[in-house]
This record gives structure tokens, C-alpha cells and sequence, in this order.
């Protein structure tokens, strides 16, 4: 028989991590696997909305909130997140902003070969920033979400948390 | 337009900044000389190019007690244009976005920036959304009313052309114009904010 992966981070799970740690600003770009938790975060009074058009954006819209006094996340795609790396570089990493970015990780998969060189690049690409991560692909993973927000406190850094999306990630409900 | 002196421009804007957070992205080489309140500019440098802007609408959006007054440049806006629309979305009132257009590169040559000639950046920053804007080549004109339109709700967009500064030397032969080191200027600007640093 087949080992198949479950494949169930519900947007509530999600949600639910971000409010446990005290989110006040999700600055984000859409990204497929993302519809439910935009109704989800849409519709929750504690959370601001940043919409962005270009990831690179994310950063320093992070990085002046989390100076402000407030508690960003970045939630954007591992496509985004690569087109980010001066942004990340600079307002990120070079002003010491301890934030969580939340990637998905399109082309993830556990099995076979991937062909989807968004995802052939995107842990080579973190490494290339020396940033640290945690690979969350289901409800039971979702306690690194908080590991993640502890870190990237404890270490003035950004730390990323890679949302594995075999089948339907965030969409699953 | 006719183009001002950049340190004229930020001399007539200075009695009226009040207790103003400034962020003054590429002006901040004149700026440090002429802000009275240090602790409460946040000269950076460039962490990255583009994001001046963003930086500072997020300090107003976790601040809206502050008034927040970003100096922009048209290269920096040019490279992350997308981010008026979403300061334009979120309208934050204690935001004003002063561009300092000298249509040029200048820390790199001199090199114009693209269509330098042609672009209208109130006239962006209108259609996304800005509902306040303003053009001014005149000081004296400016002069008479930048207190007034610091005094009106945001988010505020400013164009002014300015004269490019050119720098040519070697980036390792160049005078630093920051006073303090970053990590000061942000544990500064977070005491003056009450934020824990």
C-alpha cells in the first residue's frame, strides 16, 4: 500500500498560530494555496491587512511596522520570497527585524522529482541568506509556526516557515 | 518644472516638521544638518533601494499618533511604484510622502531615471489613490503652504523637482553622512515612540 502524506494545515490552524503570538499587520501577496485564510484573516478584528504588490514591498512595510511597535508577518510565495533578496537583504536581515515569513512552498514534494524550479531553488536560496526555517505541511506541524515567531524574537532575525502544499495546503477545509 | 535647491526645499519644511518623525531616506546628507530633533529622524541610509517609502507607511500605519514625513526619491519610487496603491488602501492619516524629483541616479553618475522628463508623480500617486497631492517649483509658493498641508490629514503626496546632486567618486571614497550608526538611530526614534527597543 502507498504511504500518502496527509496534507491538512487548515486555514484555522494557521490563523489560530498567528493570533497566538500576538500578529497585529499580515503584509501579504496572494499566492494559490491562500484563498480560505484571506476570508479567515479578513474577517478577524485583531488582524490589519497589508496587501502588497510586489514581495520585495514586504520587507520594508515589515520592518517600519516592526519598528513602529507592532508585530508583522509576511506571507507570501517561495517565488515572491526570491524575488524579495535585497529587500530581505536590507530591511529584513540588515535592520535586525524579527519577523516570521511564512512561504509557501509551491512544487514541494515528498515524492519523486520535483519539476517545479520554484521549489529547486527555494531552500538553496534561504540557505544563501543564512536564515533559518521549519517545514510545516500539517495541522501537527503547526506548534513550529510558534517555535518560528520564538526564534525570529529571540535572535532579532527573520525566520521563515516553508508551508509544504502537496496536494491543497491551505485550501484544505 | 524648474528645480530647487534640495537643502532650500528641506530648510523651508524644517520650522514646520513639529514633533514629526522623519524619515529622510536620500535628503538625510543635508537633513542631519539641518533636523533640530535628531532622536526623532530615522536617517538609514539605504537598507535597500525602493523601500524607503514602505518603511515609513509602516511606521505610520503601527504609529497613527506620530505624524510620520518620508523625503523620497523618484528612483526609489520608480523601483516599487506598486507601493502607492497600498499606502493609497490603507490611508494612513499621519502619512506624508514628499518626493524630491532630480530626475537623475545621483549616487551612480548621474544616469536619468526612466522617461525622467515625462513622468508626473502626483499625478501617480492621485490616480492610486492619494487624495491629497501637490506639485511645487516655486520656494517661495512652497514655503507659504507646506504648513498648512502638514497640517491636513494623509496620506499627503508631495512632488518637488530638485537639482541632481552627483556623486562620482568610488563608493569607499565617499564622506558618510550619517551621524549615528543604524542600530542607534532606531533605538532613538523607538524611545521617542515609546516603542520597546
Amino acid at each position: 500500500m502507498p504511504e500518502t502524506q496527509e496534507a491538512n494545515l487548515s486555514p484555522e490552524t494557521v490563523l489560530g498560530e498567528l493570533l497566538k503570538n500576538g500578529v497585529t499587520h499580515v503584509v501579504w501577496l496572494p499566492d494559490s494555496e491562500t484563498n480560505w485564510l484571506y476570508l479567515l484573516m479578513k474577517a478577524e478584528p485583531r488582524l490589519t491587512l497589508v496587501p502588497v504588490s510586489r514581495e520585495g514591498q514586504a520587507f520594508s512595510t515589515a520592518a517600519g511596522l516592526s519598528v513602529g511597535g507592532k508585530k508583522p508577518v509576511i506571507l507570501i510565495q517561495n517565488t515572491g520570497l526570491m524575488e524579495s533578496g535585497d529587500s530581505l537583504r536590507g530591511w529584513g536581515l540588515g535592520m535586525n527585524i524579527p519577523v516570521v515569513m511564512m512561504v509557501g512552498y509551491r512544487g514541494w514534494t515528498r515524492h519523486g522529482v520535483t519539476t517545479d524550479t520554484a521549489a529547486t531553488y527555494t531552500e538553496r536560496f534561504i540557505y544563501a541568506f543564512g536564515i533559518n526555517y521549519y517545514l510545516v505541511e500539517n495541522n501537527s506541524d503547526a506548534s513550529r509556526i510558534s517555535v518560528a515567531f520564538e526564534e525570529a524574537e529571540k535572535t532579532k532575525r527573520p525566520v521563515a516557515v516553508l508551508v509544504g502544499d502537496e496536494y491543497h495546503g491551505f485550501t484544505a477545509r | 518644472m524648474r528645480m530647487l535647491n534640495m537643502a532650500d526645499v528641506l530648510n523651508v519644511i524644517q520650522p514646520h516638521r513639529g514633533n514629526s518623525i522623519v524619515v529622510p531616506g536620500r535628503a538625510g546628507r543635508h537633513w542631519v544638518k539641518i533636523s533640530t530633533k535628531p532622536t526623532r529622524d530615522v536617517p538609514l541610509g539605504d537598507p535597500a533601494m525602493g523601500g524607503h517609502a514602505s518603511f515609513a507607511f509602516g511606521l505610520a500605519l503601527a504609529q497613527p499618533k506620530e505624524k510620520v514625513v518620508i523625503f523620497d526619491s523618484e528612483g526609489d519610487i520608480l523601483m516599487n511604484l506598486g507601493a502607492l496603491p497600498t499606502i493609497a488602501e490603507l490611508a494612513p492619516k499621519n502619512f506624508y510622502h514628499i518626493l524630491l524629483d532630480n530626475e537623475v541616479y545621483g549616487t551612480t553618475g548621474g544616469q536619468p531615471v526612466p522617461n525622467s522628463k515625462v513622468n508626473e508623480y502626483d499625478v501617480m500617486a492621485k490616480a492610486c489613490g492619494y487624495p491629497h497631492t501637490y506639485r511645487f517649483d516655486d520656494l517661495e509658493e512652497f514655503s507659504n503652504q507646506v504648513g498648512e498641508i502638514l497640517h491636513t490629514d494623509g496620506p499627503v503626496f508631495i512632488w518637488i523637482k530638485v537639482r541632481p546632486e552627483i556623486e562620482n567618486l568610488p563608493i569607499n571614497q565617499r564622506v558618510r553622512w550619517n551621524t549615528r550608526p543604524r542600530d542607534q538611530v532606531l533605538r532613538d526614534v523607538k524611545k521617542e515612540m515609546g516603542v520597546r527597543a
